[in-house]
């Protein structure tokens, strides 16, 4: 269960003007703006749900899921993880959840995928038995075979992410957080992750926290929709409500065009 | 400690990989002992008995120095922990169910131990055969070598908390560069890394001996060849682990305050 209630952090970002004169000028008196990342968001999310998480660059979306995995300190707000707060009970919470983030990497460059898993094991004191039966189960279901024996800078992106989903289930979390999984996936790699997660989710009841842009991912896995535009939350509700926004949209992307311009994003 | 081990295994298999490194580095060694050492005894032959220390106590301290390089220098750090807060994979680090500081502790000594150990093997047989006074002598007696062993396992652990206080100061100057050139030369320079400390001015080589620096290279060193015996010896083990606790207590409270500060930018 998640819980997320008033939850808000600012961002203090720098600007100035281009040239040299403004660059001098910014030495003495620094110009400083404030962001809100996530101003006053709430929602709840149960046990065994897939949520697609959804709005435009900016959103707020990856600050939500730092939050959430205990990474990020927020201004203010209360916020739990199956009754932990992320950020104060850090090493319990992050020992229940696993995280994907889709721009970074989590394996070892140079030594095979293998390797990674094994000091991971070690990291979650994971028994042997069970990261035995694990490793196996997300080897079939990923198809990872002979990747697991492949140095991680030797692999293609879409069996990078194969392998790094793998990674962060090691341990069997109850919740995983997904921050763009698919980006930059080609289209079978795209099928491929989905239809792992959504059978995750059915054989394990894994809850699921899934960022996005790729409303062809949330079509096919979401069963509730977040909507978060400027840190606020937007809409909460299923692909049906989505798609009444325009039902006359001829892709999916312009579908979540004319979502965010609803919005006045 | 078995995070440790097994960081330290991934290191072992890693280093393995790269043997060509290894041999030159012990050339490397080799030959820089070998310089050192005919270079001082130039020295010693002209004038013998203004020395601090005997010449074959230096040597002893050369050969030591040169084979446990890896593990005692200021400059080997885990080049993936900067990059990492540099580039956001920090991330990552963040959700695992472990403290940032244990982690990186336990890496950055299994990647100076596993380095130590595929180097100093060759060193030590080469230098135990040679001649005197040009080789390395035995310890000065099996107390001082035993004293030599913790205070080398003390010393390992100081410098390794002294890398972590530059990682996580990082969290602040996000480059290392500037950190890294302006305290690095003078740790070398006061560790004992360069030229033993009693070869230093009186009171230069006293006050380095009680810096955080001198419970470096310096300890194990002098204890070995019993430079350090006796009282002095037990204050020095007393001493390293006053700054180990000094050095880790700093650097986990620097920790604490990067992580509070820490927005990992970026989707």
């Amino acid at each position: 269960m998640i819980e997320v209630k008033s939850l808000s952090k600012t961002y203090r970002v720098s600007r100035r003007d281009s040239g040299l004169w403004q660059a001098v000028k910014a030495l003495g008196r620094r110009e400083t703006h404030e962001i809100k990342a996530l101003d006053d968001l709430s929602f709840t999310i149960a046990d065994g749900e897939i949520v697609g998480y959804i709005g435009p660059n900016g959103a707020g979306k990856s600050s939500t899921i730092k939050v959430l995995s205990g990474i990020l300190t927020p201004d203010s707000g209360e916020c739990r993880v199956n009754g932990r707060v992320p950020w104060k009970e850090r090493k319990k919470h992050v020992a229940e959840i696993g995280v994907v983030f889709g721009q970074r990497s989590q394996l070892w460059w140079d030594v095979p995928v293998n390797d990674s898993f094994e000091l991971l094991k070690e990291i979650y004191r994971v028994e042997d038995a069970r990261y035995r039966r694990n490793v196996e189960e997300l080897t079939d279901a990923l198809e990872l075979g002979e990747l697991l024996r492949t140095p991680a800078r030797q692999l293609s992106l879409g069996q990078r992410m194969r392998c790094e989903i793998a990674a962060s289930l090691l341990h069997d979390p109850k919740v995983l957080f997904l921050d763009e999984p698919t980006i930059g996936l080609d289209a079978v790699s795209k099928l491929a992750v989905r239809s792992f997660i959504q059978k995750r989710n059915e054989t394990h009841g894994t809850t699921v926290l899934l960022t996005t842009h790729d409303m062809q991912d949330i079509e096919a896995l979401a069963t509730r929709i977040l909507l978060i535009g400027q840190g606020r939350l937007l809409l909460d509700g299923d692909f049906d409500d989505v798609r009444r926004v325009n039902p006359d949209a001829h892709s999916l992307d312009e579908l979540a065009a004319a979502l965010y311009a609803r919005y006045g994003m | 400690m078995r995070s440790c081990w097994t960081f330290f295994r991934m290191r072992l298999i890693n280093g393995l990989q790269y043997r060509t490194a290894a041999w030159a580095g012990v050339v490397t060694q080799f030959f820089w002992g070998f310089m050192e050492i005919l270079l001082y005894r130039a020295f010693y032959a002209a004038t013998p008995d203004r020395f601090p220390m005997q010449l074959d106590h230096l040597i002893s301290y050369i050969w030591l120095r040169q084979a446990l390089l890896a593990l005692l220098n200021t400059y080997t750090f885990e080049w993936d922990l900067f990059t990492m807060i540099l580039n956001g994979n920090v991330a990552y680090e963040l959700c695992r169910p472990s403290s940032l500081y244990g982690m990186w502790f336990a890496r950055t000594l299994a990647l100076r131990v596993s380095r130590v150990i595929l180097r100093c093997v060759p060193l030590f047989v080469v230098t135990a055969l040679l001649p005197k006074p040009w080789g390395l002598r035995f310890a000065a007696s099996p107390t001082a070598f035993a004293a030599f062993l913790v205070s080398l396992a003390l010393a390992a652990c100081v410098g390794v908390a002294f890398c972590l206080i530059i990682y996580f100061s990082c969290f602040f100057t996000l480059s290392s560069e500037g950190v890294r050139m302006m305290v690095l030369p003078i740790a070398e320079l006061l560790s004992g890394n360069l030229i033993p400390l009693p070869f230093m001015p009186d009171r230069l080589a006293k006050l380095f001996h009680y810096s955080p620096f001198g419970a470096m290279t310096n300890a194990p060193l002098r204890i070995y060849s019993g430079d350090l015996a006796g009282p002095e010896m037990v204050e020095m083990l007393v001493l390293q682990v006053f700054w180990l606790t000094v050095l880790g207590l700093f650097g986990y409270a620097l920790q604490h305050r990067g992580l509070k500060r820490l927005c990992v930018q970026g989707g």
